[in-house]
């Protein structure tokens, strides 16, 4: 199968830059000029730039750096300002949220106060990054469905950062920031939660995880395979549907009897794309505010298996009242 | 009947790998194939026996129907049909289902002059499900090591599993698969976001075509990696998610069989940071 397969491009064309099509009136200059980069043009576009950055853009990436800064700063801090230990144990390091103690109340610097500042500024970075996104689609005079999808994964964001920790009347829910200490709030909040994998919108958002990464392998197969009658050219096919766009629904009919358009299979994947982080953060926010164990409540529905009572019954400690608390 | 308008001229013979023109036809919408004799054989088998299974268990509520491996005791043996023979033969039915759809994937591809890509992309599916109930089962000595056949009693099994070494999030390789799962979704939701977005501009602004769609990513971070990359790409991240959680769970057991959070122990004992 000595055969083509337009895995890498071969023969790169290098034409003069191209700056992108003509900027409205009233938006400032693109800037950073343009480059070619020979391996980018292996895989897609060999040209880097320009970038249109403007005071959205400037100001997300402003307060972006702030928040890097602190959650570094404070990483540096904790390993005694040494950067050699700072190296060692990056992956470990965090910038935890305030104690419980503080509740909604804003705790010492030292004490979550910091963590509560890179939030804020986070928060304030992304926010602008997506009203950026959105003007840059309104001024090419596009549709805004890229800034609608960024939505998406800020609602689980906040939900994570923000809203959760709101309805439990506690910064102390939220996740630190840091590689291991994530991880381990994760594990601990799937634990503390009676195991997340009985959460019915854990498991959607799961479904549309690993169905994104199905629709993404089937459509980017899809197109490669069809790169000799020029599949790529998908809007043009959209409009006016070619051999390529012809053959692509047909594999697909006959080998399941079904098949989408070249328009419709990229609803499919905002869809499937979306609701991953939009079930994921109702999972969450439903976790602890309105289900306290999703195993025992599963086991409610009759859909966990329930396991003999082998020992005396055990309260939660975080349950008890009073003094023996 | 169910045909496209166009679809007649496309309906030729020949394509086939194997079988000649014996099995070259349509039923309805879909190709048959020898391979489609083959895969709806599995496919049928496969699912009888789920259904018996799920009558010995007593319940044929979908959600609950649990068809459990072997017991360890039984090795690499074949073990009675109740106790694990099922799972054993559903494994080799779904193995031959899988394999018989890719097989029929390249027929179809070949049919249509197509490249090989999508059955390519579905052997590396089929690879990730033959390491969890195959190759990890034959390195661990016992075919009681593969998954439960159920949708909430797989659930159980993943989380068993990675609660037996303590702390799964802390496996490297599991750390570059799930990476590779959110960049995928990532990369998917700017890819048909961005078509969209040019196919359906506000009102009163005409369609746009790719040379927006580069600007608009170019003006956004700087680069856009166009329309024939952005399919390479998305092709390599979701191929990359699935064969690198292979590897996570093929060298959960076989390979390391601590907890993961000690693996990580190598890095802080490196001998550079000792001077």
């Amino acid at each position: 199968m000595p055969e083509y397969q337009n895995i890498f491009t071969r023969v790169q064309v290098r034409g003069p830059a191209y700056p992108g099509v003509p900027l409205p009136a009233g938006d400032v200059p693109r800037e950073g000029g343009t480059r070619f980069v020979h391996l980018f043009g292996r895989l897609g576009d060999a040209q880097v730039g320009p970038i249109y950055l403007g005071q959205l853009g400037i100001l997300s990436l402003i307060f972006g750096f702030i928040a890097f800064e602190i959650i570094g700063l404070n990483m540096l801090a904790s390993v005694n300002w040494n950067a050699w230990e700072f190296l060692r144990q990056l992956f470990w390091l965090g910038l935890e949220p305030p104690k419980a103690q503080y509740g909604l109340r804003l705790p010492p610097m030292r004490e979550g106060g910091w963590w509560l500042a890179a939030g804020f500024f986070l928060t304030l970075s992304i926010l602008l990054w997506w009203a950026r996104t959105y003007r840059r689609a309104i001024q090419l005079g596009m549709g805004t469905h890229v800034a609608w999808a960024f939505a998406a994964a800020i609602w689980l964001y906040l939900v994570l950062g923000f809203i959760r920790p709101l309805f439990m009347g506690s910064w102390s829910e939220a996740v630190p920031f840091g590689i291991f200490p994530h991880l381990d709030w994760t594990a601990a909040f799937s634990i503390r939660y009676g195991n997340l994998f009985y959460n019915p919108f854990h498991a959607l958002s799961i479904v549309f995880l690993y169905g994104s990464v199905l629709l993404f392998a089937m459509h980017g197969a899809t197109i490669l395979a069809l790169g000799r009658y020029g599949g790529e050219r998908e809007i043009e096919l959209v409009l006016d549907r070619g051999t390529a766009a012809e053959r692509g629904g047909l594999f697909w009919r006959w080998t399941m009897g079904f098949n989408a358009s070249f328009e419709s299979i990229h609803r499919w994947a905002w869809w499937f794309a979306v609701l991953c982080p939009l079930t994921g953060g109702i999972g969450i926010l439903l976790t602890g505010t309105v289900v306290d164990n999703w195993y025992l409540w599963a086991v409610d529905r009759h859909f966990a298996p329930a396991y003999p009572q082998l020992w005396a019954p055990i309260a939660d400690p975080a349950l008890v009242q009073g003094a023996p608390r | 009947m169910a045909m496209l308008s166009f679809e007649g001229k496309y309906r030729v013979r020949g394509g086939t790998l194997v079988g000649g023109d014996l099995f070259d036809f349509w039923i309805g919408p879909f190709w048959v194939g020898f391979f489609g004799i083959t895969c709806a054989f599995f496919t049928f088998v496969g699912t009888a026996l789920i259904l018996y299974g799920a009558g010995i268990q007593g319940t044929f509520n979908p959600w609950l129907i649990n068809i459990p491996p072997p017991d360890l005791a039984y090795g690499l043996r074949l073990a009675p049909m109740r106790e694990g023979g099922l799972w054993q033969v559903i494994t080799v039915c779904a193995i031959g289902a899988f394999v018989s759809w890719a097989l029929r994937q390249a027929e179809i591809s070949r049919k249509l002059g197509m490249g090989y890509h999508i059955p390519i992309a579905y052997s590396v599916a089929v690879f990730a499900y033959i390491t969890l109930v195959v190759i990890r089962p034959v390195l661990m000595g016992a075919w009681g090591h593969g998954f439960p056949y159920g949708i909430w009693s797989h659930l159980d099994w993943v989380s068993n599993v990675g609660y037996q070494h303590l702390h799964f999030h802390y496996n490297p390789a599991h750390m570059i698969a799930v990476s590779f799962f959110f960049t995928t979704v990532l990369a998917l939701s700017l890819h048909g976001g961005l078509v969209l977005s040019a196919l359906n501009p506000p009102k009163g602004e005409p369609v746009k075509t790719a040379e927006h769609e580069n600007t608009f990513f170019r003006d956004l971070i700087g680069y856009s990696i166009g329309t024939l990359g952005i399919h390479r790409l998305g092709l390599f991240l979701a191929l990359s998610a699935g064969f690198w959680s292979a590897v996570c769970i093929v060298i959960s057991g076989p390979f390391w069989t601590r907890g993961w959070p000690e693996w990580w122990g190598w890095w802080l004992n490196l001998p550079i940071w000792h001077h």
